[in-house]
């Protein structure tokens, strides 16, 4: 049986980081999945995500949401980054951001299905998002870096490529 | 090349149950998926709750779990939350009043389950019936023990799994 669902990269930190980088993707996935438990060492901030070095306004996001008494949804466009939810990560409580990004090496542009699930018993937040990166290339690397803080010690990020097989 | 997206087991009901236990659950992975498939077989109402459970933290009297939710229905969109709770996520699932031979499905992604902190995850599930009620259902989880997790346990507020139903257990390996 061929394996379809492969791991490229794990990140786990051994130290806080002010970011994690995936560089050097292979192109020779159809899509990748990128999963990350993880929290912030210093306070709640939110999670972002950048891809080919690229920080112009090419990425745009729209968000399904709730807080466990209202639901909500929102959009924004022309941004410089991908946002994965807000204050995705606790100082204490380990938040699950999955990001399927699909086609990520075709000549078109790219879409990004976030899954993130951040519960704090009692509190906390679940947001499905859609994200799109304006750019024609294929992808390469990804950046994620919370809004202020940094990642904490044992922070885990696994970068998957799924294979045509 | 190695397998590695590896169903761990299976269960297929031949006949009802209460809950379905996958149990001595390999540490050799780095992430877990439950995918499901139900209905009830005897509970009267429309729809009931199916819900993931770890180790030895079953039953009624746990309240290591919470979660926060959201939820559309094909007329209306809510979020709910529930702290300390007795289970984590709440699925929907289809009773016996839901349209017949109908069964919700869903996934369970429980990310890094041996490592030495508490456990996030995430659910996602559909309940359809071709009638005027359904349900589309997203949520976080948390399950407060740092211990790895070694088996998990699928269980139901309704009364029990109609024969049909099945789940699956996957592992991701780390290779």
């Amino acid at each position: 049986m061929p394996a379809t669902y492969e791991n490229i990269a794990t990140t786990t930190l051994g130290s806080a980081a002010a970011t994690i980088t995936f560089s050097s993707i292979n192109s020779g996935y159809t899509d990748l999945r990128l999963v990350l438990t993880g929290t912030n060492a210093t306070l709640d901030a939110t999670l972002r995500m950048q891809f080919n070095s690229d920080t112009g306004t090419n990425y745009s996001i729209t968000e399904l949401y709730g807080d466990g008494t209202t639901a909500t949804t929102t959009r924004s466009s022309n941004q410089t980054r991908i946002q994965c939810g807000f204050n995705t990560l606790s100082t204490t409580v380990p938040s699950l951001v999955i990001v399927d990004l699909f086609s990520y090496s075709g000549s078109t542009y790219k879409t990004c299905l976030i899954t993130t699930s951040q519960d704090r018993n009692g509190s906390g937040n679940v947001y499905r998002t859609v994200g799109l990166y304006r750019s024609t290339s294929a992808i390469n690397s990804i950046l994620l870096f919370p809004t202020s803080g940094t990642f904490a010690i044992g922070t885990i990020a696994t970068l998957y490529g799924i294979l045509r097989a | 090349m190695p397998v590695t997206y590896q169903l761990i087991a299976s269960n297929v009901l031949s006949s009802s149950a209460a809950s379905v236990t996958f149990s001595a659950i390999p540490a050799t992975y780095t992430d877990l998926v439950v995918r499901w498939s139900a209905r009830d077989s005897t509970d009267a109402g429309s729809f009931a709750t199916i819900y993931l459970q770890f180790n030895t933290n079953t039953g009624l009297g746990q309240t290591v779990y919470s979660y926060t939710r959201i939820r559309g229905t094909g007329s209306a969109a809510s979020s709910a939350f529930d702290a300390n709770f007795y289970r984590g996520d709440s699925s929907l699932y289809n009773a016996t009043a839901s349209t017949a031979n109908t069964f919700a499905s869903g996934e369970f992604y429980i990310p890094s389950y041996t490592a030495s902190q508490n456990k996030p995850y995430s659910n996602f599930n559909v309940a359809e019936t071709n009638a005027t009620l359904a349900y589309i259902l997203t949520s976080a989880g948390l399950y407060r023990n740092t211990a790895a997790i070694d088996s998990a346990t699928i269980a139901t507020t309704g009364v029990s799994f109609a024969a049909g139903s099945s789940f699956y257990l996957y592992g991701i390996s780390k290779s």
